[in-house]
């Protein structure tokens, strides 16, 4: 099953590092909300650095519709999820690999994010393990609710706009947990990040065990 | 292909819908009665106490309803049951007025007492925003796509996923309201004069018999739109297999 | 006789609507069925039944010795299905392509030319994206996905459509060797001139039952025989 798994995973990622669309449309996008929220709260210097954390994962929320409406919208294309179903691959390794795929999509636009607070905020990073550590393990929660719920939503008309509304209320642990280890992390608040990390795991741990177990009927009915 | 005209019934009244919601209206005017005049202002709240009669009940309903929702995607997963998946879509429908109810009242309750429309600090209040978007998300889903067990199945999956979630979401939310907001505040957990607390638990009965009535009605509706659609499969099966006589083995 | 597929009395629903109401069909190895009728008789949802990719609301169906009801998984990993889509990624080239599909049913990634060359799919293209493809030329592609697994049960939705005189007589080439390897082919097809000469079986559908199942021109098994 992780052979197959690796195997969607890396054909996901083939794909995209064929099409870019992650890569041109996707870093820009996000880096292009930082700009904005620079200018909307008048490069205030004290008040940018209090919002940094929320910022940054507010944007990667949305940055993770973008990212899972692309990784569904791959299978879609001409009868592909069928014949995933006919080759005999597992629903819960068709999960999986889309989930690694996304997951790693995710990374890198974290990657440039932080290097645009550090940059553009003048962020003063303490802790860069806390840092890492949290976008490791928040990563794979958003990755395994999202890749559910975009299988769930394949098919459906409007799905861009339902897509959000049954996300991101799912990924409101995350959004906390991940802005205030972040808090942590940049010396803004007197909070200890590295126990919001607990909640961050016990997010993804559920849903990836969710999303394994509920694809495979996705899949086949709908 | 047109189906031949059913045997529909003029309503979905029936004796025991009529005796509960003749309860309800009962029930109604007696909490009025009750929760107007005979319940006695509270020493910190003053008059807004009254709020309770309508938020406490509604909000309880509203996870009642939810409960039901998640039992029935449950049944539809692994059953197929039509009877739980119109049952887990009605709940939902009258679960998100009662929602919606639930987060107006605690909102006016609160002004007089937080000094705010919002206070981030009631972890109820806040975990059921976020379900109350939930459930609007799951009617979503219901409301788009076509093939009715598809829907079924979609809808199911968000109503599990939800279940699952929201404790989490409860979770969190309380954790961050404990270590950085630094209070937890909820309007509904100071002492309560014991007509207060009768009034109010006499509106969770009667809130709880306006779920069974709505239910009934609903339920009854969707059952009715479904036998309307579908017809008879064994009719429909007889159609189908005359489509092989109409085209008469002309290729 | 081996069955490869026998269905009793199925009916198969797709939403409320008995796409297959009451099918009868018992089909054994190295048969080429044809399979034929007016457009939405249900000629589709047979072949995307035995791929084990529908439910069925009644009635008793196996294919490959797995049981449609109980055992759907087993099903589609032994057949092979071409529909009237293409199940080819866009972004990715042909060879990509045939190299993933091969890879997630266990295939050697060295079968991938071979199938390639099978269905004339010319060397140069093999690098090019699917999306820079003609009609023809992904049709092809996709008929390659299906011959590098070598499936026991080959459904087949039109075959024949969109390619070029070529490109049709290749395809019979690939279905006649196939049924000669112990294959059973079933394909659903308008073109009666060129199916009929090929096929040992001819059905008829209609209204979601086989109205007519007759012994066809060609004799199992054998090469030409008739």
């Amino acid at each position: 099953m992780l052979r197959d798994a690796w195997l969607v995973a890396a054909k996901d990622l083939q794909i995209e590092w064929r099409s870019r669309v992650t890569f041109s449309q996707v870093v820009p996008f996000a880096g292009l909300v930082l700009v904005l929220f620079g200018f909307a709260l008048d490069a205030n210097r004290p008040v940018l650095l209090q919002a940094t954390s929320g910022l940054f994962w507010v944007t990667i929320m949305f940055v993770s519709t973008l990212a899972v409406q692309r990784s569904t919208s791959i299978e879609t294309t001409d009868g592909a999820r069928r014949a995933l179903l006919l080759a005999g691959i597992e629903p819960p390794a068709v999960f999986v690999g889309k989930s690694i795929a996304v997951a790693v999509q995710l990374l890198a636009v974290e990657i440039v994010l932080l290097a645009g607070v550090v940059v553009l905020y003048s962020a003063d990073v303490e802790a860069w393990g806390l840092v890492f550590a949290t976008c490791l393990v928040a990563t794979v929660g958003i990755a395994a609710a999202g890749t559910l719920l975009g299988a769930l939503v394949a098919g459906v008309r409007a799905r861009e706009t339902v897509l959000p509304i049954l996300l991101l209320p799912v990924l409101a642990p995350v959004l906390i947990g991940a802005t205030r280890a972040f808090d942590d992390a940049l010396g803004s608040v007197a909070v200890d990040g590295w126990s919001w990390l607990g909640l961050l795991a016990g997010f993804g741990v559920i849903n990836v065990v969710l999303g394994a177990l509920s694809y495979g009927v996705l899949l086949e009915e709908t | 292909m047109t189906n031949p005209p059913l045997d529909l019934p003029a309503h979905t009244g029936s004796r025991t819908s009529r005796v509960l919601g003749a309860a309800v209206l009962v029930g109604v005017a007696t909490m009025i009665l009750l929760g107007f005049f005979v319940a006695p202002e509270d020493d910190l709240m003053a008059d807004s106490v009254r709020m309770i009669f309508v938020h406490v009940p509604s909000a309880i309903l509203t996870y009642v309803a939810f409960s039901v929702t998640a039992v029935g995607s449950v049944m539809w997963l692994w059953k197929r049951s039509v009877w739980w998946d119109i049952v887990a879509h009605s709940s939902a429908e009258i679960g998100v007025v009662f929602c919606g109810l639930t987060l107006v009242t605690g909102s006016i309750w609160g002004r007089p007492t937080w000094n705010t429309y919002w206070e981030w600090g009631d972890v109820r209040l806040v975990t059921t925003l976020i379900l109350f978007v939930m459930m609007i998300g799951y009617l979503a889903v219901r409301s788009m796509g076509g093939d009715e067990s598809a829907v079924a199945t979609r809808a199911a999956v968000v109503g599990v996923i939800a279940a699952i979630n929201i404790p989490i979401i409860n979770r969190s939310v309380e954790w961050w309201a404990d270590r950085t907001l630094h209070q937890q505040s909820s309007i509904t957990d100071g002492k309560l004069e014991d007509w207060t607390l009768f009034t109010m638990f006499l509106g969770i009965v009667v809130w709880g018999v306006f779920y069974t009535w709505a239910m009934t009605h609903r339920f009854r509706i969707a059952w009715l739109e479904r036998e309307l659609r579908d017809g008879d499969l064994d009719k429909a099966i007889a159609a189908r297999r005359a489509e092989a006589a109409a085209s008469g083995g002309a290729s | 006789m081996v069955s490869i597929v026998s269905l009793q009395g199925v009916v198969a629903l797709l939403g409320r609507f008995p796409a297959l109401a009451g099918a009868d069909l018992e089909v054994g190895e190295s048969e080429i069925v044809l399979v034929q009728g007016p457009n939405g008789a249900g000629k589709s949802t047979l072949l995307r039944l035995c791929a084990g990719l529908l439910r069925i609301e009644s009635g008793r169906a196996e294919v490959l010795g797995h049981d449609l009801v109980t055992d759907r998984a087993a099903v589609r990993r032994s057949v092979g299905l071409l529909g009237h889509d293409t199940a080819l990624y866009d972004d990715l080239t042909v060879e990509e392509n045939l190299r993933f599909w091969a890879r997630a049913s266990r295939i050697d990634d060295e079968a991938v030319p071979a199938a390639l060359d099978r269905l004339g799919v010319a060397d140069r293209l093999r690098d090019v994206a699917v999306r820079n493809l003609s009609a023809g030329q992904r049709r092809r592609t996709a008929l390659a996905a299906v011959v590098v697994r070598r499936p026991r049960l080959w459904l087949l939705d039109e075959p024949h459509s969109g390619l070029d005189q070529g490109g049709r007589d290749l395809i019979d080439q690939v279905i006649l060797d196939a049924a000669s390897a112990g294959a059973t082919v079933m394909l659903a097809s308008h073109e009666l001139d060129r199916t009929l000469d090929l096929a040992t079986r001819h059905l008829t559908v209609a209204g979601g039952t086989i109205t007519s199942d007759e012994r066809g021109s060609r004799e199992p098994g054998g090469h030409d025989a008739a």
